[in-house]
């Protein structure tokens, strides 16, 4: 049995339409499980790593290869979550079979694992999606659960090893939408030249429902959505 | 070469009617993007303007603005008319008075009758009088139809049928106006009648020894139709100008004559690209003035109408005329078929802003210039108002010179026409089946008579299903046989048939309504636990389904193969009945807006639908089954066989803008890449919306707000406000692919 077959996946979802993650149309995999509870995460229903069904790499990519004909030049696979690191192996055995069939790869994630398997990983990704949820340390530890400086050694090993990568983070009203904070990541990606994209992204509350059916607290559910104006301000801020 | 022809590069087109010749010999392909394009002229803006008021009192007034209640329409009948005679480039319209309508009661009586009394008028005594003592193409069916034929109709079972209307779905050649003159095309019809004249007469030659006559009769009137307009089209036309002029003067004699459901244009375009172009190079024409040109074109063809019943309107909702014009595609010698001119009749969804008429379908082909393709998926994001057809599919099939009639039905122009036949519904038809003979929603025993099913093992109700396709099949073949041999009695298509070479090909075009409905239905027998629900008299009128099934609509071969199955096995049954002039059977996964129809008069089905709802439209899953996104829903309506289904496979699509994409470019992007993917995968059609659920529910409650809100629904595009409110609940209820 090839190794293919043998490491199963925990996945929550699969998207066969994906236009926001990454560049062009995108077969998007949505991992179960995150080491993260991030405040304003839109997806609680991927934390559990234990209600999940079970693939293997093989079937994954079979799925994604009957949608090739519509990647075109840009688009490819997406493996977001949950967080995707926390299954390292089993994505780089799928990143592997679709490199082969020169697949463009793609990795959403929060950075904050780095192993031998995850550096493993990145020799099949393309392009990381990483999420740099807030530019100091107080605001991690309150909020994400983990360390920025975590994040920050993750993104230098992308850089060492030139792998493209798109800084996405999410812009919350009162907690992350100030001048400060976009200058503060104006000067991470201007360290690490393997950056030449990043996205803010509107806090939405789309996901309350899905808190509510968990029965979970939604941390930030008293917050308002940023307005249009906001997002351009600050989006004129980045360089 | 002679002064018309002037310029242009030589060719068998000279020789004998053979328009492709010309186009290929002439024409040239067009590679770049939109920047050339003009924009709309005060003239043009001015002139809309006075059409979109005109469009608001025809709104206002209930939907019909004006009716003519004392005068049949034919090509000569009435006196010219005008929206605004000293600015009008192009003219000519069906009645002396913009979008006022005619009465034609070719196709039957009732019709007429009913529709002048729903909006308000009565039909004139002149004109019962004129019809007492002829045979309408209604009366003559009616004459013929069988016992079985009439309760197949009463019951639901096939509906939609020309047989109280004209069929339509016939393209005449128009272009052969403009490029030959029509005493041209009368000597050619000449000759073609004398050369009848040396073989054996039979039915057969004598039927189309009669129908040569009516032909030359009929371009005569055309001649002289054109004449009141103070247009000789006897000759060739000598400039871009009377290209267009001639051509519409030819589509205006037909819509005058015949009052048929799709009356399509053809491949318009590029022809006039032609002509355009070489008005440019002389110096006679700029750029401004050619979008002027096709503007005013384009004008006219919106405000074409016809009378209708509101029965009618059930079945094809939003008033449409189906004049599609197919731009694009690709030559056999690999250059583009587009050409600016394919630019600039897309362009009028800008100058003179979003709207249904022309239906305006793309004949997409993965070698389509980019500029082209990301100028298509432009207009569909802003306007949603265009449809795409996969060209890549269908030129090895009928050439590059094909254009599609009605939604998404395929033929060489001048070469081929088909017999229009509506629908079955395959949804009744299973619970016929399961019924024994039966139709508990009517009360009505059709069919082979059998004891209602007991054992609902997947094999077993496919068996019995088997049975009634085979017995449909026979029935709906001779049905049709009726209709059309009545039509061509009775209610011929003289202007078009004569813009066709003589030996035509005639396909036979039958459908299947609730495709997505039958399909998860067996999934349901198959996967799940189906228990069947019985009135007092013992009749299965609803089902108890338990336990998961696949769904159509997720790329999961266990249902979308039975999908393919069921259209194939319709086909094949199909085909074992002969037709009427030995036309080719084709078939279609097609509804137009009777999807809400259908679904009305069907009961409750195995996939948990519940009685009397509307099914999906075409060949679309049903409504919000799609778990796995977008992509996944398209596959499994790509593994649908064009070759089974040979008069198209209708697919509509509607996504959110942010799904799409984050700015207009990765939309436009986006957009070309899933239609290249799509028809990669063979699929052959697909309606693009871009929009919001929430516009539409704006527009429902507040249509005022609205009024040229333009909508793509099942192979064409709609008015929003011109659906009727059942329509328009079910257009809402529709997957919106969303970004969650």
């Amino acid at each position: 049995m090839s190794v293919y077959n043998k490491i199963k996946g925990k996945i929550h979802s699969f998207q066969s339409l994906g236009t926001v993650d990454g560049p062009g149309v995108r077969y998007v995999v949505f991992m179960q499980g995150c080491n993260l509870r991030c405040g304003c995460c839109h997806n609680p229903d991927t934390w559990n790593l234990n209600d999940a069904k079970t693939y293997t790499a093989e079937e994954v990519f079979k799925e994604v290869c009957r949608y090739k004909e519509y990647f075109g030049a840009d688009g490819g696979i997406t493996v977001s979550g949950g967080e995707p690191l926390l299954q390292a192996e089993f994505v780089k055995s799928l990143f592997v079979l679709c490199k082969e069939q020169n697949i463009n790869t793609c990795l959403d994630t929060s950075g904050s694992i780095l192993n031998e398997e995850v550096c493993s990983l990145l020799n099949f990704t393309d392009r990381v999606l990483l999420d740099i949820k807030y530019t100091n340390e107080e605001d991690y530890i309150k909020f994400v659960g983990c360390k920025l400086s975590k994040v920050k050694e993750f993104l230098k090993v992308l850089n060492e090893r030139k792998i493209k990568t798109t800084i996405r983070q999410v812009i919350i009203p009162t907690v992350n939408d100030s001048e400060e904070n976009i200058l503060r990541l104006n000067k991470i990606v201007n360290e690490h030249p393997c950056v030449d994209k990043v996205e803010l992204l509107p806090f939405k509350k789309l996901c309350q429902t899905k808190y509510d059916n968990l029965n979970i607290n939604f941390p930030f559910s008293n917050l308002p959505t940023p307005t249009e104006e906001k997002m351009k301000e600050l989006n004129n801020l980045l360089k | 070469m002679q002064e018309f022809w002037k310029g242009f590069v030589g060719g068998n087109w000279q020789n004998s009617i053979d328009v492709r010749d010309f186009i290929q010999k002439n024409y040239r392909e067009y590679t770049g993007d939109d920047k050339f394009l003009a924009s709309a002229t005060p003239r043009t803006k001015n002139l809309m303007q006075k059409v979109n008021e005109l469009f608001k009192k025809e709104r206002q007034n209930g939907g019909v603005l004006d009716v003519d209640t004392t005068t049949v329409s034919s090509l000569t009948s009435f006196a010219p008319g005008y929206i605004d005679k000293e600015n009008e480039i192009i003219v000519g319209m069906q009645t002396d008075s913009p979008l006022k309508r005619s009465v034609n009661p070719f196709g039957g009586m009732r019709m007429v009758k009913q529709a002048c009394e729903a909006y308000g008028y009565t039909l004139s005594e002149k004109v019962k009088e004129e019809f007492r003592f002829r045979t309408t193409h209604n009366d003559g069916v009616f004459r013929a139809y069988t016992e079985e034929m009439r309760l197949a109709r009463k019951c639901h079972v096939i509906t939609g049928l020309p047989d109280a209307y004209g069929r339509g779905r016939i393209i005449g050649d128009y272009r052969r106006v403009a490029l030959y003159g029509v005493d041209r095309l009368i000597e050619e019809k000449q000759k073609d009648k004398i050369n009848l004249a040396n073989g054996d007469f039979n039915v057969e030659t004598i039927r189309q020894d009669e129908e040569l006559f009516q032909q030359i009769a009929f371009l005569g009137y055309l001649k002289e139709m054109a004449l009141s307009y103070g247009y000789d089209i006897s000759k060739p036309a000598k400039n871009a100008k009377e290209a267009i002029q001639f051509t519409y003067f030819a589509y205006l004699g037909a819509i005058k004559e015949q009052n048929g459901a799709a009356m399509s244009l053809g491949r318009v375009s590029t022809f006039f690209d032609i002509y355009i172009e070489r008005d440019i190079a002389n110096g006679t024409l700029t750029e401004e003035q050619a979008q002027e040109l096709i503007d005013d074109f384009v004008i006219k063809l919106r405000i074409a109408r016809h009378l209708r019943t509101p029965e009618y309107n059930e079945l094809f909702g939003g008033d449409p005329m189906w004049i599609t014009e197919a731009v694009g595609g690709m030559g056999e010698d690999k250059r583009t078929l587009v050409s600016k001119s394919s630019f600039r009749i897309l362009n009028t969804l800008y100058t003179l802003g979003p709207s249904p008429e022309p239906n305006l379908t793309i004949l997409w082909s993965n070698q389509l210039p980019k500029g082209f393709k990301d100028f298509c998926a432009k207009v569909s994001c802003d306007t949603d108002s265009v449809q795409y057809e996969n060209d890549d599919l269908m030129r090895p099939i009928y050439g590059d010179d094909y254009a599609i009639a009605c939604c998404v039905s395929a033929m060489k122009i001048g070469k081929q026409m088909q017999f229009f036949g509506a629908r079955c519904n395959l949804a009744k038809l299973l619970l016929i089946a399961i019924n024994g003979g039966y139709d508990t929603t009517t009360n009505v025993k059709i069919g082979p008579q059998m004891p209602v099913l007991e054992d609902f093992s997947y094999e077993n109700v496919k068996a019995r299903l088997e049975i009634y396709i085979a017995w449909l099949a026979k029935l709906y073949v001779n049905t049709m046989n009726v209709i059309h041999y009545m039509h061509d009695k009775y209610a011929y298509e003289k202007t078009q048939m004569a813009l066709h070479d003589t030996n035509v090909h005639r396909f036979m075009a039958f459908g299947v309504a609730g495709l997505s409905v039958i399909t998860d239905s067996l999934s349901a027998i198959k996967f799940a636990f189906v228990t069947p629900i019985k009135n007092e008299n013992g009749y299965v009128v609803d089902f108890n389904t338990t336990g998961e099934f696949p769904k159509f609509g997720n790329d999961d071969d266990n249902v979308d193969l039975i999908a393919k199955e069921i259209t194939h096995k319709v086909i094949t049954e199909l085909r074992k009945t002969p037709t009427y002039r030995n036309a080719e059977h084709t078939l279609s996964v097609l509804t137009i807006t009777s999807n809400v129809m259908y679904g009305k008069n069907t009961g409750a089905t195995p996939d948990g639908r519940k009685a009397f709802t509307p099914f999906a439209p075409g060949a679309n899953p049903m409504h919000n089954r799609e778990e796995k996104g977008a992509l996944a829903s398209l596959n499994s309506v790509a593994k649908i066989s064009y070759e089974d289904c040979r008069d198209g496979i209708s697919n509509t699509f509607s996504i959110t803008p942010e799904a799409l994409g984050k700015t207009e470019e990765e939309r436009v992007n986006n957009l070309v890449n899933i239609l290249d993917g799509y028809f990669k995968k063979k699929a052959h059609h697909i309606n693009v919306n871009v929009m919001n659920r929430e516009t539409l529910l704006k527009a429902y409650e507040n249509p005022e707000d609205y009024p040229n809100l333009t909508i793509r629904v099942s192979g064409y595009a709609v008015n929003f406000n011109k659906l009727s409110r059942e329509q328009q609940k079910e257009v809402i209820s529709r997957t919106f692919h969303e970004c969650l």
